[in-house]
């Protein structure tokens, strides 16, 4: 589900905006050094994919059908880092051109269900085919990324809301209710997940990218005879492994970042804020709490918390940083010696 | 003279081990129109991606007007090739008729007032003129053929290589599409398994089958032997004589 | 042939409102949209000064009202979770015909609800007075990297066809008895999926051989160059500079008040 404008304080927009942006600058990197001109019309049919089959529909409970996200299987497909920038993309056209999850959301958005996603489903099928191997084990390694993916997006939603979300509702209840839900949601995301790697293994096992190394080395045979073996395609030279060490260090950068938005948001947090508040007796009318959605609104310094206050600097910070990872993968392209840097990204 | 095209010895395998040349050899000279013939399968396209560099021999070497295909002439080899792809949803990849006739011209460097007119020169050609401020999705299959025809004459190419010019094309389409390639003045290389189509618009053909040329000669003579099209899966529509 | 998504998106037309350039109207948009966003939810009057200003477009536009709410359908998801809200909302309770519903989660619901509502009217109405691709193209004016900007721009070309391939197979599965219903069909929507992806992957593929063959080396040719004057700026700031009156003006009022 996109969330629209309005539902997470102005603070977590922002600051998940930063988180978006750098991670999406890492990718755009990433890609453009995997793919090299191909990134532009690769990417984008496989964007293009994604959007269609997030219109898949699969039955939950009766009554209750849930979409595919998509996130794990683009990552399994073509990559961690291409998978972000496609399901960027694919939000960045929903949310623009058919109002699908706020424009203020976008940033929200594209954490959530671009970067959590790849990250997580990336992450957990490169620890099951590290120790396995083979088509079996890829396409058990697919469910299980996949099913791992849409609980942990929820997980994060969850974060989010506990951090700054504008509804009153026990953390508790959006962890259960977001949480049971979304396993269930996973089931289906494995299933169509796994069984739509499978059919892309079986007819063209050198189109998954979480399974090179599988193919065949070439055997060329020549008109009189002779065979020569041609080495593999200089694009897929190098193991996955490999290349996705800076990713994954992204993605830990990722996470120190979101979760020191956490911490730091946690304790200017108005819901928790006013709970304490309430609690305390402090608050006896609602319509106080109305500042608490407004990040400047909250000039008042409730419960000794400086709210406005903490909520800039944490702002500040997340931007830092944020910064930071997207100027380290600058200087790694520069210092590998690629000409990337013409198409920058202003984070 | 040098020839248009020449190719030697030209053999290829793919990614997933399947090999698809083994050995062709053929030359075309400057001006001349020559179908290429082959049952689905036989290598056809894959030749074709070999005569502008977006495969590269494993042996052999393909000639464009005395040019050898190699890494560091790629980008006139790909002027001089102009290539048309079977698909032209392939083919049009910008938002408008356009950008998309534009982007070669524009990519060899063209600006301003010139890429205008050879943007409007190319679509008159093709009589797709009054379509230029179009998206091609929004045009039927047969004129997105043309514009598909027209954004590759826009490079001024040295040899036009059509892949299967008049598959799915409806007969006015098809006649519409013959007068316009009869009309250019340029080398033309037609991949086609529609044989009648070939001996409407060239003087020879060539058959690929197997991964290498199996026939060259006067399209009609080659459409006559009945038993060499058959060896090689061609056949001529029901009541539809080469004679 | 396909009579996909982005066609009904936007509306042809010439009004002040289409004419202007495209990265003005954005920049115009997300201002406005932040300005909603950053208003605090019991400022009842500023909202609707919000959306007598998006109504005010809208006749600028000449985008008839139906139009707008049929794409409001989007919305839909998140009005029933906001009509949840004060069921399982904490804090104090009020009694609203025999229901017992959260206060705050009556305001939370009322301040998504228009916040979300404002926003996506907004959204709507940049889409439908801005052509897809000149969207995109203003968005590469405000710095969006022309990478992301090409990478969407095939996405909106080839969103249709791959659609519509998608349709064909459908029609191909139903054609001979099929039709998804429980759980246990999803394998077979799956591998369709599966083809799907291939056939995407493989058109990329192509896509990418055309732009080679015409001289592709990495970056697209720029052959729009879309500029705003300053006249241009201005009138797209009016929608976000009202807003930001009416904003800062309920501020003024507020602390007089308090």
């Amino acid at each position: 589900m996109h969330v629209p404008d309005g539902f997470f304080t102005a603070a977590v927009s922002i600051s998940a905006g930063a988180v978006a942006a750098a991670g999406t600058a890492v990718c755009l990197r990433g890609a453009r050094r995997e793919l090299d001109d191909r990134t532009a019309p690769m990417a984008g049919l496989v964007a293009a994919f994604v959007f269609a089959v997030q219109m898949l529909n699969f039955p939950v409970l009766p009554g209750m059908s849930g979409h595919l996200l998509g996130g794990a299987l683009a990552a399994i497909l073509v990559g961690p880092y291409t998978a972000v920038l496609c399901m960027a993309v694919v939000l960045l056209v929903q949310s623009i051109f058919f109002a699908d999850g706020g424009l203020t959301a976008l940033g929200v958005n594209i954490t959530l269900m671009g970067l959590v996603t790849v990250l997580t489903g990336w992450g957990v099928f490169r620890l099951i085919t590290r120790s396995l191997n083979g088509r079996a084990a890829i396409t058990a390694a697919s469910f299980a990324a996949a099913l791992v993916s849409v609980p942990a997006s929820a997980l994060a939603f969850t974060l989010l809301f506990w951090v700054g979300g504008t509804a009153p509702i026990e953390i508790g209840t959006v962890a259960a209710a977001m949480g049971g839900v979304h396993v269930l949601i996973g089931i289906g995301e494995g299933l169509i997940t796994a069984v739509t790697v499978a059919t892309v293994l079986a007819a063209r096992p050198d189109l998954v990218y979480g399974a090179h190394g599988l193919a065949a080395p070439l055997v060329l045979r020549g008109p009189d005879g002779d065979v020569t073996v041609v080495p593999e395609r200089e694009e897929r030279v190098t193991a996955p492994a490999g290349r996705s060490r800076p990713f994954l260090l992204a993605g830990v950068g990722v996470t120190l970042v979101l979760a020191g938005v956490v911490s730091f948001f946690a304790s200017g947090d108005p819901d928790g804020l006013e709970k304490v508040a309430e609690d305390e007796g402090f608050l006896g009318q609602a319509t106080d709490h109305a500042f608490g959605s407004w990040l400047l609104a909250d000039y008042g310094d409730v419960g000794g918390i400086p709210v406005g206050v903490t909520g800039v600097v944490g702002v500040g910070i997340t931007l830092i940083v944020a910064g930071a990872v997207g100027y380290a993968a600058r200087r790694r392209d520069r210092e590998a010696g690629r000409e990337g840097g013409r198409e920058d990204v202003t984070v | 003279m040098t020839a248009s095209l020449e190719v030697d010895r030209l053999a290829y395998a793919y990614p997933d081990g399947t090999q698809a040349l083994f050995g062709v050899d053929l030359r075309i000279e400057r001006g001349e129109r020559v179908a290429l013939l082959g049952p689905n399968g036989a290598g056809k396209t894959t030749l074709v991606m070999h005569l502008n560099g977006i495969l590269t021999a494993g042996h052999g070497t393909v000639t464009v007007a005395g040019l050898p295909v190699a890494k560091g002439s790629l980008k006139e080899i790909r002027r001089r090739v102009g290539l048309v792809f079977q698909d032209p949803d392939d083919q049009l990849f910008m938002p408008t008729v356009r950008e998309d006739v534009a982007f070669g011209p524009a990519n060899m460097g063209v600006r301003g007032e010139e890429l205008d007119q050879r943007v409007k020169a190319a679509l008159e050609r093709v009589g797709m003129l009054e379509a230029i401020d179009r998206p091609p999705h929004h045009l039927s299959f047969g004129q997105r053929r043309r514009v598909a025809v027209a954004t590759v004459l826009a490079m001024e190419p040295e040899i036009l290589v059509l892949d299967e010019p008049s598959s799915n094309l409806d007969p006015a389409s098809r006649r519409e599409l013959a007068e316009i390639l009869r009309s250019l003045d340029v080398t033309v290389l037609m991949v086609t398994h529609d044989l009648p189509y070939a001996l409407e618009l060239c003087e020879r053909s060539l058959i690929l089958s197997g991964g290498v040329i199996a026939a060259d000669g006067p399209t009609r003579e080659i459409l006559a032997d009945a038993e060499l099209l058959a060896a090689h899966r061609l056949e001529l529509p029901y009541g539809f004589s080469a004679g | 042939m396909s009579a996909g998504h982005h066609h009904q998106l936007y509306r042809a037309g010439d009004t002040p409102a289409h004419r202007l350039p495209p990265q003005c109207k954005l920049a115009a948009v997300v201002g406005f949209v932040v300005t909603v966003v950053a208003t605090p939810r019991e400022w009842f009057a500023a909202f609707a000064a919000y959306a007598l200003l998006l109504a005010g477009v809208l006749l600028l536009a000449k985008i008839p009202p139906g139009f707008v709410l049929r794409r409001m359908a989007i919305e839909v998801p998140f009005v029933l979770f906001a009509l949840a809200i004060p069921f399982v909302g904490t804090g104090e309770r009020i009694s609203v015909a025999g229901l017992s519903l959260s206060l705050p989660g009556l305001w939370a619901a009322w301040n998504i609800l228009a916040k979300a509502t404002l926003g996506v009217v907004a959204s709507v109405l940049l889409a439908a007075t801005t052509e897809p691709r000149m969207l995109l193209l203003g968005a590469q004016r405000l710095r969006l990297p022309p990478l992301m900007v090409q990478i969407a721009m095939f996405m909106l070309r080839y969103m249709d066809v791959i659609l519509d391939e998608m349709r064909r197979m459908r029609v191909a599965r139903e054609s001979r008895g099929f039709t998804a219903r429980d759980v246990r069909h999803i394998p077979v929507v799956a591998r369709s999926a599966g083809a799907l992806f291939i056939r995407s992957y493989e058109r990329g593929e192509r896509v990418h051989l055309a732009m080679l063959s015409r001289g592709y080396t990495g970056s697209m040719p720029v052959i729009h160059d879309l500029t705003a004057s300053a006249r241009q700026w201005l009138a797209a700031g009016t929608l976000p500079g009202a807003a930001l009156a009416v904003l800062l003006g309920s501020v003024l009022l507020k602390t007089g008040e308090w």
